[in-house]
């Protein structure tokens, strides 16, 4: 099929359009710096080219122009400046999803990407979203640095083993768009990629209904709960509580206080004894080597949607 | 009288004093050692030459024309060891910097010659030690060697590899040393610190880099050789290591590296842009200073590796600001270069076409790495095409080209002897055109989002590959020409003469090639360097 | 020139200046730029190490300490002495090359290598033998089964990293003094000219400081005494 040459990716992510700009704006500055230098080059290697073999240096030698010196630091410098802050701004901006976004979670292996939605459906290789909705992907590896790239949504970030990142999009076009694996992981790299769908809302619940089991993530969580013991302790006051806890400063017993999040989840289910409740005994066994990341992501799930419950140390 | 009843003694210098084998691996004499590094040096751009033409051929095709993956990741890992490690970071410090310093200087020789020699032989086991990994079937970590990838998912010659390029750093670190010490304490009389030349200001701040930033980079090769030899967990996350922090050891030594790479060839278009133009250079303190700007500043931006990596957004920032900064050095040789040229009296050898074609790439390669530099615009290129689009455009249309017109216009004085002016121009432009052509398409196809380290690509990826990679072959034959006419100059070309550039410069008053101990007797200096402006006035007087 | 070419002559009378020097205060000059440089790339070196270190120490404070409770802070305590009592005898040495005295100098030299030596035997011979005996190496030989082993493995890491480069340093210090003594014996240096061994001495006092920061760092954390 005919397409005309493209330069630049499909903007298909509200980023897109912010990121293009702010490139045109370099373009712009660069193609002037350039033409100008080119120019000049150009313009002086002729009108100045050496008119015989033994033509003296030139006469009244112009070495030295401190005014011009400093103009020519001085507009880079603001030039920059404006890159900077610009880009600054649409960075940091970026750099938090919105409150509402929708979590899917991503864990990438060498060399396929396994993807989870909350309700428990699974994809491999390819991720399907709504357009218009904000998108969070929380992200970890089983084995060496990975990236999750999608172009046409201008946004990648590393996907590390032992730790959760994340990056955060909201699709504005129906289409599908290359995602790749932006860090080199070994042989398979360049073959792990695959396809972002953005679907109407309407067409992505339908897709996201279909052919699932019919346990959320967090129902699978629970199950795990109940399957791994972990409410011999946490169900019966010997460990902290679930409920009202996911989201919440929680204070340790070394005197730290931290946000009990994924990475709080992830390491107290990991490596227990390193993050001790204040006020609980340091008996939790580690759950290392018996629990996949997936697991460890479906219990999230589950004490998530004990977030919003009253707080109580009772049987639940 | 005929020709045959004057007896003309041929004159002695430092190529001819001695022939034999042992006067060339036991030498002293810098000169010598430069040529040493010059013959490794081209040896190993070979390779690294090879390994890129196999992986453009490669790239033919989105499935891949030649090679399995896995040996396309060996072929783009080795391309940048060798290139980087045994190619660039030498290149120019160590042939055309051992060279020409005590020469500027006005000395006899560096500080310490036979830690220069060492120097040349401490390369010689590191690269000998690569190249025996690379013969022995080669490593495919790319030349970051990113762990815990590194360190525990490969099972290619990853320990030989770190450990020669490990050794090889000592010898950029001793040449760092013996550079410095000789620039501090070996100038001639009268040779001031302003007035030395520009490519004096850019050994010393390259020196300066050598010395600091290497031996980080040392320990964190070290340290991946150790978790792979004793199965220890330096960098792995699942007995407490932090990858991240081999990213922040590797890329503190690894950004300065650049620097290092093109540093010296700034030196070079300094001089060649002054002399080819028969004008004193415009801005001398402004051009000396950026030099350590650029080296001092170079040391605080490497987190711009790692806007992505799983930073804090606060260091994205901090070591954006940075990374802006040290644009402005850079920015203003630029235009302290083109201001030269204004009124001057520009002839068009090769070392004035290369030096032109430098300042252009340089200032493309400079700029495109503003947009690096911008958070926003760095999440969608960082690790695509748009960045080895980049640093190409800085380490080939920049540090080579530099390097190139550096050999151009110093090969007179190192060999005696003149190499064919017509094909060098010729060669100077075809390596220009097929730099474009190779390179241009890809900052489209890193903006479009084809990641880099890919051996196979989607379809619509293949039209701007393709060109790329005839721009690629275009630029091996380049490289090919002056190979031909240097080693033909050597045996038929004509002689020289002192100063063919009617240059200023201590190294062109004396004889070409020079004798062993440089001058005749230790020149006194008391004028200002690139004096064009006073000869002018002296012919005008005449 | 051929580098076989003798650039110093038998007997302390003359001084002698390398060829590519104009005069001896050049030379001595461009010998102590090159060996403070040189030992900035040291500072770099363990520098490095150093940063690794303070990153674990900061994520696992409490294995890291449990692990300096393996070493035995008695024997570090005992060999920073008899380090610092090696560079008491090199600044000795130094001083008797400065007024020329021959004998003294071969004697502090010697006492110097002594030390060294010993500090080397103590470090080896009675700290890594038995840490390997008790199972604190990891990789090679590693048993500990306290609480987050892996963190104290970490720590055991950069103790047996840091020492064994600090203790290569001084392997390398020992060959040159081994050189430095043959010269002296042969009576190369003189008042006037002794370079190396000045030079040395501040290659020995920069391994000695670098232990001084290495022995608390590794040896006394969380220590109450």
């Amino acid at each position: 099929m005919p397409h005309a040459f493209p330069l630049f990716p499909q903007q298909a992510s509200t980023l897109a359009p912010a990121v293009d700009h702010l490139f045109y704006f370099l373009t712009a500055v660069s193609v002037f710096f350039s033409a100008l230098i080119f120019l000049l080059i150009f313009y002086f290697a002729i009108k100045y080219r050496r008119r015989s073999k033994d033509e003296a240096p030139p006469k009244n030698q112009v070495i030295n122009n401190i005014p011009l010196e400093v103009t020519w630091t001085v507009i880079p410098m603001i030039l920059v400046a404006i890159m900077y802050f610009w880009g600054a701004d649409i960075f940091v901006r970026n750099s938090q999803p919105p409150p509402n976004a929708t979590e899917i979670f991503v864990i990438g292996k060498q060399w396929m990407w396994h993807i989870e939605h909350t309700n428990g459906k699974r994809e491999i290789n390819s991720l399907h979203i709504p357009e218009g909705v904000p998108i969070k992907l929380t992200m970890t590896s089983q084995d060496v640095i990975h990236d999750f790239f999608v172009p046409a949504f201008r946004v990648k970030k590393d996907v590390l083993p032992d730790r959760y990142t994340s990056e955060w999009f909201q699709a504005t076009k129906v289409g599908k768009y290359h995602f790749f694996c932006n860090q080199y992981c070994g042989m398979g790299h360049s073959l792990m990629r695959g396809w972002v769908y953005v679907m109407t809302p309407e067409d992505y619940q339908k897709w996201l209904n279909s052919g699932v089991s019919g346990t959320t993530m967090a129902e699978q969580g629970e199950t795990l709960y109940h399957q791994y013991g972990c409410i011999t302790c946490h169900g019966t006051g010997k460990g902290p509580a679930f409920q009202g806890l996911f989201g919440r400063p929680v204070k340790l017993a070394d005197g730290q206080t931290v946000l009990a999040n994924e990475a709080y989840i992830r390491a107290s289910i990991l490596d227990p004894s390193s993050q001790i409740v204040n006020g609980y005994p340091a008996i939790m066994p580690t759950f290392k080597g018996q629990v996949s990341e997936e697991q460890v992501l479906q219990l999230t799930a589950y004490i998530k949607s004990l977030a919003s419950k009253e707080r109580n140390t009772g049987t639940p | 009288m005929s020709s045959s009843e004057v007896a003309i003694k041929p004159r002695v210098h430092y190529l001819n004093v001695d022939y034999g084998i042992k006067s060339w691996l036991l030498t002293t004499d810098h000169k010598r050692i430069a040529w040493l590094y010059l013959i490794s040096i081209t040896f190993f751009f070979a390779i690294g030459g090879v390994a890129a033409s196999l992986m453009r051929l490669n790239l033919l095709e989105p499935q891949g024309l030649l090679v399995e993956p896995e040996t396309y990741n060996k072929l783009f890992s080795t391309h940048g060891i060798v290139m980087i490690f045994l190619f660039l970071v030498p290149s120019i410090p160590a042939v055309l910097g051992n060279f020409l310093i005590p020469l500027m200087l006005g000395a006899r020789d560096v500080a310490f010659p036979r830690l220069n020699l060492l120097s040349w032989y401490v390369f010689m086991a590191g690269g000998s030690l690569v190249t025996y990994a690379l013969i022995a079937g080669g490593v495919d970590t790319g030349w970051t060697f990113y762990t815990p990838l590194s360190t525990m998912y490969l099972n290619t010659h990853v320990m030989a590899t770190a450990t020669g390029v490990f050794i090889a750093g000592f010898s950029s670190i001793l040449t760092g040393l013996n550079f410095v010490v000789t620039i501090h304490k070996m100038r001639a009389p009268g040779l001031t610190w302003f007035r030395l030349p520009l490519f004096i200001w850019a050994m010393y701040a390259t020196s300066i880099i050598f010395i600091i930033g290497t031996p980080v980079v040392a320990i964190s090769l070290a340290l991946i050789v150790i978790e792979r030899l004793f199965h220890v967990g330096i960098f792995d996350p699942a007995l407490g290591g932090d990858p991240i922090l081999f990213q922040h050891l590797f890329w503190f030594y690894s950004h300065p590296a650049v620097y290092v790479m093109i540093l010296p060839s700034m030196g070079v278009i300094s001089e060649v842009v002054t002399a080819l133009s028969r004008k004193k250079i415009f801005g001398y303190h402004f051009i000396a200073f950026s030099s350590i700007a650029i080296a001092v500043i170079g040391f605080l931006v490497w987190g711009h590796h790692m806007f992505v990596s799983g930073q804090s957004i606060y260091a994205g920032l901090v070591f954006s600001a940075l990374s802006m900064a040290v644009a402005i050095p850079s920015a203003v040789k630029v235009f302290n270069w083109t201001a030269t040229l204004y009124k001057g009296s520009i002839s068009y050898e090769a070392p004035m076409l290369y030096a032109l074609g430098f300042i252009g790439l340089f200032t493309i390669g400079g700029l495109t790495g503003l947009y690096l530099a911008t958070t926003a615009i760095d999440q969608h290129v960082h690790a695509t095409y748009f960045i080895v689009a980049h640093f190409h455009y800085i380490m080939v249309g920049g540090a080579i080209m530099g390097y190139m017109a550096g050999i151009h216009f110093w090969w007179p004085k190192i060999s005696g002897k003149l190499y064919p002016d017509g094909w060098s121009r010729v060669a100077a432009i075809i390596i220009f055109v097929g730099f474009n052509l190779t390179f241009f398409p890809q900052f489209i196809l890193g903006y479009l989002g084809m990641p880099r380290r890919y051996a196979v690509y989607p379809p619509e990826f293949q039209t701007l590959n393709v060109v790329s990679t005839a721009g690629a072959t275009i630029l091996g034959l380049g490289y090919i020409i002056p190979l031909i006419y240097f080693a033909w100059s050597i045996r038929y070309g004509a002689p020289a003469g002192d100063n063919p550039w009617k240059a200023t410069g201590l190294e062109w008053t004396t004889s070409s090639p020079p004798t062993t101990h440089n001058f005749e007797e230790t020149p006194v200096v008391t004028e200002e360097p690139y004096g064009y402006d006073r000869i002018a006035e002296e012919i005008q007087v005449a | 020139m051929i580098a076989s070419r003798r650039k110093y002559k038998l007997h302390n009378s003359q001084a002698v200046i390398a060829e590519q020097f104009d005069d001896r205060t050049q030379q001595h000059e461009a010998a102590s730029l090159g060996m403070w440089i040189f030992l900035a790339t040291e500072v770099m070196f363990f520098g490095a190490l150093f940063t690794g270190y303070t990153v674990y120490r900061n994520l696992y404070t409490t294995a890291f300490e449990a692990g300096s409770h393996l070493l035995n802070a008695r024997i570090g305590a005992f060999n920073t002495a008899v380090l610092i009592g090696s560079s008491l005898t090199m600044a000795l040495a130094v001083h008797a090359a400065q007024t020329g005295m021959r004998k003294r100098l071969m004697a502090f030299l010697a006492s110097t290598m002594v030390l060294g030596g010993l500090f080397l035997y103590i470090k080896f011979a009675l700290e890594w033998v038995h840490d390997y005996r008790d199972g604190m190496i990891p990789g090679l030989h590693f048993t500990y089964s306290g609480p987050h082993a892996s963190h104290v493995a970490m720590f055991l890491c950069f103790y047996f990293i840091m020492t064994g480069v600090h203790a290569l340093h001084m392997i390398v210090g020992e060959g040159v003094m081994t050189v430095l003594l043959i010269m002296a014996w042969r009576g190369e240096f003189s008042r006037e000219s002794h370079n190396h061994i000045e030079m040395f001495g501040l290659y020995w006092h920069f391994i000695d400081i670098i232990w001084i920061f290495l022995f608390p760092l590794l040896y006394l954390l969380g220590a109450h005494y």
